[in-house]
């Protein structure tokens, strides 16, 4: 896999079919739609306990525009993601084109991916500090491997845009 | 409405309330009650605490772009976040307080707003 930058656009190149499935599950890993633990980290209160008040009005007014907002997110990064349809060749490698104007959007969407993966399964702080670890032994391996390499895609893309900005 | 400034205009408001006399000759009594300036000027902090999936850069960058912090201050506090489970962000008025809180979940970054003291 080869990762740079051309023109307004960030390229992936060689993308293996491995690599390209694990991208493909950005969207459906963002969404913690049967994890309480992952919901409860996404949409995380504002204030203590006691604050009652702030945290009701924080439910009923701020919860719906940050689940907006992270949807829009999640959306743009599922239409970047049609590129991976490769239906003439499914296992050959592939080239992911992710424009400098969706950084933002793919930011977001690899964050809320990271969280809600790591809360559904809790990892230790040892467990995350093992880069080394197979993807192979266990869906909990796998899930360590997407938070690790959805990680390294983000420190590419802040170093873009931080060399852009300069 | 401007509201009161400055550690003086803050000590105190006074709220009047007035009872309508019922006869025109009686003279109406005007009660003062006071408020502290605890509970009007109060100011909050912006807290963000640790959390060991959000990338150190990552956090940087949503420092200085939510507060406009050069670098190296986005960078402290990163850190202090990092090392202390904790840091300050910003205090001040409850309402500005609230919408960074706001900006930073944004981010998906653990963000809360406390009183001071």
């Amino acid at each position: 896999m080869e990762i740079c930058r051309q023109n307004e656009a960030l390229e992936i190149r060689e993308l293996d079919p491995f690599l390209a499935e694990l991208l493909r599950q950005i969207p459906e890993s963002a969404q913690p739609k049967d994890s309480p633990a992952a919901e409860e980290r996404l949409f995380s209160p504002p204030a203590r306990p006691e604050e009652k008040v702030l945290r009701a009005e924080w439910k009923l007014y701020v919860v719906p525009e940050l689940r907006r907002l992270f949807q829009s997110a999640t959306e743009t990064v599922r239409q970047d993601l049609q590129q991976l349809r490769c239906t003439d060749k499914p296992f050959a490698n592939c080239t992911l084109r992710i424009p400098i104007a969706h950084a933002d959007a793919w930011l977001n969407t690899l964050n809320q991916a990271r969280l809600a993966i790591a809360a559904t399964y809790q990892f230790s702080d040892h467990e995350l500090c093992d880069h080394y670890r197979s993807p192979l032994g266990s869906r909990r391996d796998l899930s360590l491997f997407q938070v690790n390499f959805y990680g390294f895609l983000q420190e590419f893309i802040l170093r873009e845009m931080e060399e852009g900005e300069r | 409405m401007n509201r009161p400034r400055g550690k003086r205009a803050a000590q105190c408001a006074v709220l009047s309330v007035i009872h309508v006399p019922r006869s025109a000759l009686e003279m109406p009594t005007i009660e003062k009650q006071q408020a502290t300036s605890e509970k009007i000027e109060m100011p909050w902090n912006v807290i963000v605490h640790n959390d060991p999936i959000n990338l150190m850069s990552y956090v940087t960058m949503v420092f200085q772009r939510v507060f406009g912090y050069p670098r190296e201050r986005a960078e402290k506090h990163m850190l202090e976040v990092h090392h202390n489970g904790r840091s300050i962000l910003w205090s001040g008025v409850r309402e500005r307080a609230e919408l960074y809180v706001q900006q930073l979940h944004g981010y998906l970054l653990l963000a809360t707003i406390e009183k001071v003291g």
